[in-house]
């Protein structure tokens, strides 16, 4: 009952030329939240989680992050604490692990601890993989192993809400399953929600605790 | 020979219009390959004549002139000028693209060309428009062109390397740590042409400047000096130009809340 307000959204609206996607979107999302967007292809649930990334303007009403507005935080500080992770992962040329820490160079990033090797690997083995997935090459990885190497980026922040967009569309069964397991355990270490999208409905019951339908 | 007053051969009217057969080779190719330039080429070439003839005429008055603010004001129409035209080269544009190539192009040459006449060469008086208008003229040529390269290239990149420059900002990278190297890539290539010309110069590329002097009778000597201080005036004003107009377009398809800014691209 004393779950932490993490993110809360009031009001929000996006339209595409004089196509209204939502409007009047209300979200509230304490700690250990799991919400899943549902909505069809073209709905705006990729645009709704780039607008609580703040990484579009926003087109009308407020958000927060723990009662304080995003100009409060400083935008990369905003984006570093509600993580937005692409469709379509992208990663820079060398090696995985070099795409995992490069991202700590960022002015906003970079006194907040660093690289930990133990803390990765660990997440591997969680995920099926073995240390050695660190020294591949980025640039060759499937789109299974680019969403992996993704996530790992974003989770070594310790984001308080992941945004996932699609994040286990191009894995394995079994990887899924080790990802959601994974997911739910590194929610409960912290103060931490997820908002996330899938086209695997089974996935969104399984791993939801709540959905939020997107509606004009 | 001819008179010794003009210091050349004269180019007769027939002779003329006989080196404009040279640019048939470019429609020639142009046709063949399908690269859509005819038109462009065709009408590049006219414009070239007819300017060119005019500015002869226009060159004759002014520089019988001897009127600060009026050399000035046509200084500055130059600079207008080629401000425009180094947008029109470019693929896309976003509202102020103009005002952001004008200012880029104005502050960059006034600034190098002005530093030349009052320091380096120092005609008497400094407005002197035999000098100032030729010198103006040079480096804005070549400004222009650094200009539309660094413009183009800066939007394209904007463009194709749109996830790469989002992914860096979801993660928490200011607007300036996950576009500076789109800025580099277009400031490097738009200093291409400005390295590169100065690389062979000489070796393989007499300059306009030079040849001209040369023809007209100047010793090599002191035509290779002022070709000297020319393109040093030429690298210096490119690169502020390059820099500014780059600069404003980052401030302007970025937003101080650190957002990539696409939508304002038109085209």
């Amino acid at each position: 009952m004393d779950r932490l307000l993490l993110l809360r959204a009031e009001g929000l609206k996006r339209q595409l030329g004089d196509r209204l996607l939502w409007s009047q979107l209300n979200l509230v999302l304490a700690a250990g939240d799991r919400i899943g967007l549902v909505a069809p292809s073209g709905a705006g649930k990729t645009l709704l989680m780039r607008a609580l990334a703040l990484l579009d303007p926003l087109q009308a009403g407020t958000i927060s992050l723990q009662g304080r507005p995003p100009a409060s935080w400083g935008l990369p500080r905003w984006r570093s604490m509600v993580l937005y992770l692409a469709q379509r992962p992208i990663a820079h040329g060398g090696t995985v692990e070099a795409n995992l820490r490069s991202p700590w160079e960022f002015q906003e990033l970079r006194g907040r601890g660093g690289w930990r090797y133990e803390r990765i690997t660990g997440w591997l083995q969680a995920l099926g993989r073995d240390p050695s997935f660190l020294a591949y090459d980025a640039e060759r990885l499937s789109g299974g192993e680019l969403q992996l190497l993704a996530l790992l980026r974003a989770l070594q922040f310790d984001p308080s809400v992941l945004l996932l967009d699609e994040p286990t569309a191009s894995l394995d069964g079994a990887t899924t399953a080790a990802l959601e397991a994974l997911l739910i355990e590194w929610l409960a270490a912290g103060q931490r929600a997820c908002v996330f999208t899938s086209h695997d409905s089974e996935q969104i019951q399984r791993f939801a605790t709540r959905t939020l339908e997107l509606r004009p | 020979m001819t008179p010794v007053t003009s210091g050349a051969l004269t180019i007769s009217d027939g002779r003329l219009a006989l080196s404009a057969l040279l640019i048939l080779v470019n429609v020639g190719l142009s046709a063949a390959l399908r690269l859509g330039l005819t038109r462009s080429l065709l009408v590049a070439s006219v414009r070239m004549v007819v300017q060119l003839l005019l500015v002869g005429f226009v060159l004759e008055w002014l520089f019988r002139q001897d009127h600060a603010p009026l050399i000035v004001l046509v200084g500055a129409a130059m600079a207008m000028i080629a401000g425009v035209s180094a947008v029109q080269r470019t693929r896309r544009r976003f509202a102020g693209i103009y005002l952001n190539s004008l200012l880029s192009v104005m502050a960059s040459s006034a600034l190098v060309t002005g530093l030349a006449v009052t320091g380096l060469i120092q005609p008497q008086p400094w407005y002197d428009p035999q000098y100032l208008i030729p010198l103006l003229g040079m480096v804005l040529g070549n400004t222009l062109n650094g200009i539309s390269l660094g413009l183009d290239r800066f939007m394209e990149g904007l463009r194709s390397w749109r996830d790469r420059v989002e992914t860096a900002l979801a993660l928490g990278a200011t607007r300036w740590e996950a576009c500076q190297e789109v800025v580099r890539d277009a400031i490097r290539v738009a200093m291409i042409p400005t390295i590169n010309s100065m690389m062979v110069m000489g070796l393989v590329s007499l300059p306009g400047m030079m040849t001209g002097q040369i023809l007209q009778g100047a010793a090599p000597d002191a035509a290779v000096r002022y070709q000297i201080v020319i393109l040093f005036m030429i690298a210096s004003a490119t690169a502020l130009g390059v820099f500014g107009v780059v600069g404003l377009a980052y401030r302007r398809l970025t937003s101080a809340d650190h957002q990539l800014r696409l939508d304002r691209l038109i085209g």
